[in-house]
């Protein structure tokens, strides 16, 4: 444990969030991760390098040391890193970590485990592809193989979502009502490696501390009876009981995470934010796909064509109703992804009402960026 | 922690469950009782699921008769026989996944030391062989490495009993197993010698066939890592079902084993151990 305590007034989350003066600071995706940590009043921090996450984690450990964290250390692997720190929010703690790519799938089986906890961990994970071929570069298809996991899933598209919505994770997990893990995407390098211009507020004040008594399900510490309890729900007869409480408990952490819509409407102002919906071509995407589509759409309307933008800030909970409505009587909707499977384009399809206007593209994988002029050219061919 | 705790509202007494009345009134929180005492007391593992005569059961049933402090106690337990039990123990556990039981325990420890800076939480991580000397191994050595103040505890029953007896790493040499047709062809993993030279400042092997040295040896480990650091018992659990002797023969198993080397009752204490082994035995 940290033998330093850094002293930081403890103030309400709405005042940390929107009434606190914001400093401007230019700085990187992965500065952004600290200093959100910084004011997050975490108890514990793991860490396991992996690129392009690792820099985010080493600056964690830097608070650490400086007394705003009060544990941190780097764990054996990703799996044992994801394994405690489920033993930490058990214990009762706010815990954080980050990890990206082929890290988050090597400790996959803690995710649906955290979920079905119910444990409110924070983690960020820092999208890069998967192998094989070999590749560090930046690629999201790691989004889609995580969506089902029953963690509740949020994709920044700069430093600044980053911040906020880190910041802002901590406490959407932690209402009695959702108390699920909350996975903050973002796209590696494009978004932790680059510098932009961060809204910050004041670093002397914090979120209060995390209740752990408000925990839907005990915390693991002998001081809340009744003793005879698990903390994950084991049900491992195989009689109808036990698959009537398996199904429900299932039914439950999904149902949990639908919860969380109003939350995130309070905190994050939306599921997703919208631009000129009105438009009868719309393009949806998330993370720096948001991007390259706003480029895109600036050339778009010096050739006179007229584009609306959604950006969806949550994956899960899915913006169904929200995307379905705003599909309605459109001509086109586009949506550009950085992955080769398409899952975002599978999600919209799933939801809107008739979906072979729902175009899959375009999408670069790999780790290549996406030149707007390949979204032009599907607005260009959308439009005659 | 505060015994009060157990104690049951006024006006609920008729209608919480009996084996819960019993807990508050007979169990062994806060008492100190041990293993000389079984049978005058609730016990803390009940009705549970496992075959008749499995080694298991009964190292669970000392093991938790043994603990210094149950009602300051927490179990990581993990997948396999042992698993399946954890639901009767009337104290806190963890099930997570297959194996990393001691990464669990890790931030479990550290969360309960900030939580509770002042009091004593016990975590001791279990499973079996399976767990910790072969899918887990390197959670676990990594524990003892970074010397993190918790006992694991090994239920060696030298096969994955659980799915249906295939050859662990701490099967023996030669053993027919499945998965394991013509004979295990390595030897049984060392894993006190390991857990000494990973950091452990104290490893010890033994069966349930000597009780009195098995509560020794748990409350000297539960103890010790409370002060000093990692601490890892490893206790022979005969299972009659995968390797097919009659239930009533386990403790004869155990003996014949131990008679004939094939597993050896060890301990390796490190002197800062030794010191503090005769403090506080010395106490009693
Ligand atoms: S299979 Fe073996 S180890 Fe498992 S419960 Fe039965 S006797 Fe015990």
């Amino acid at each position: 444990m940290s033998d330093k305590a850094i002293q930081q007034k403890i103030v309400e989350p709405e005042e940390l969030f929107f009434k606190a003066k914001r400093e401007k600071q230019f700085i990187t995706g992965s500065e952004a991760v600290k200093e959100s940590i910084k004011r997050a009043n975490v108890d514990m921090a793991i860490s396991y390098p992996i690129t392009p996450q690792s820099e985010s984690m080493h600056l964690v450990g830097d608070i650490y040391a400086q007394g705003y964290v009060k544990d941190y250390y780097r764990g054996e692997n990703e799996l044992g890193v994801m394994s405690a720190v489920a033993g930490a929010s058990m214990g009762g703690v706010r815990v954080f970590t980050a990890t990206g790519g082929q890290g988050a799938l090597r400790a996959f089986e803690m995710f649906p485990t955290w979920a079905g906890a119910r444990l409110p961990i924070v983690c960020a994970f820092f999208c890069r592809g998967l192998n094989s071929p070999l590749t560090i570069q930046p690629d999201t298809i790691e989004i889609g193989l995580l969506l089902d996991t029953g963690m509740i899933i949020l994709h920044a598209e700069t430093a600044q979502d980053l911040y906020d919505m880190i910041l802002k994770a901590f406490i959407i997990a932690e209402e009695p009502d959702v108390h699920l893990p909350v996975a903050v995407f973002a796209d590696g390098f494009f978004v932790t490696h680059t510098r932009e211009m961060v809204e910050i507020a004041p670093e002397d004040i914090k979120l209060p501390p995390y209740n752990p008594y408000k925990s839907p399900v005990p915390v693991m510490d002998m001081e809340t009876p009744p003793v005879r309890q698990m903390r994950d729900p084991f049900v491992m007869k195989s009689n109808y009981v036990s698959y009537a409480c398996h199904a429900s408990w299932q039914q439950e952490v999904r149902a949990a995470a639908e919860r969380a819509r109003k939350h995130i409407n309070k905190y994050l102002g939306g599921l997703l934010e919208t631009e000129n919906e009105d438009a009868e071509i719309l393009i949806m995407a998330s993370g720096t796909a948001v991007s390259q589509s706003r480029a895109a759409i600036i050339r778009a309307e010096a050739e006179g064509l007229k584009v609306g933008l959604v950006k969806l800030k949550s994956l899960r909970p899915f913006p169904k109703d929200e995307i379905k409505a705003l599909a309605k009587g459109k001509k086109a909707v586009i949506v550009p992804e950085f992955n080769i499977t398409g899952w975002l384009a599978r999600e919209i399809k799933s939801v809107v009402e008739d979906n072979s206007k729902v175009i899959g593209a375009p999408r670069v994988f790999g780790g290549m960026t996406m030149p707007p002029e390949l979204i032009l050219e599907e607005i260009r061919r959308r439009s005659k | 922690m505060n015994n009060k705790i157990y104690e049951i509202s006024p006006g609920f007494e008729e209608i919480m469950p009996k084996d819960y009345r019993d807990l508050v009134n007979d169990g062994p929180f806060g008492k100190k009782l041990g293993v000389k005492d079984l049978g005058t007391f609730k016990e803390l593992l009940e009705e549970h699921p496992l075959c008749a005569g499995c080694g298991l059961a009964l190292s669970k049933r000392l093991i938790l008769a043994s603990l210094p402090s149950p009602e300051n106690t927490v179990i990581v337990g993990t997948t396999g026989c042992s698993s399946l039990s954890f639901a009767q123990v009337a104290i806190h556990n963890i099930h997570s996944i297959f194996g990393n039981q001691n990464a669990v325990a890790t931030g479990l420890k550290r969360a309960l030391e900030i939580r509770f800076p002042d009091k004593t939480k016990d975590v001791v991580a279990m499973g079996g062989d399976g767990a910790i000397g072969d899918i887990g191994l390197g959670m676990v050595m990594h524990s003892w490495f970074r010397g993190e103040k918790f006992t694991t505890i090994m239920f060696d029953n030298e096969a994955y009993a659980n799915t249906g007896g295939q050859e662990s790493g701490m099967s023996q040499k030669g053993a027919v197993l499945n998965m394991a047709p013509t004979g295990k062809k390595y030897a049984k993993l060392p894993m006190p010698e390991i857990a000494r030279d990973a950091g452990c400042v104290y490893s010890a092997s033994v069966t349930p066939a000597r009780p009195k040295r098995l509560e020794k040896m748990v409350r000297r480990a539960v103890i010790l890592a409370r002060k000093l650091g990692p601490t890892y018992i490893q206790i022979y659990c005969p299972c009659p079902t995968n390797y097919k002797f009659k239930p009533s023969e386990s403790l004869k198993r155990t003996r014949d084993m131990e008679k004939s080397g094939a597993y050896q009752i060890k301990e390796y204490i490190s002197p800062a151990a030794e010191e503090l082994i005769k403090k506080f035995e010395e106490v009693k």
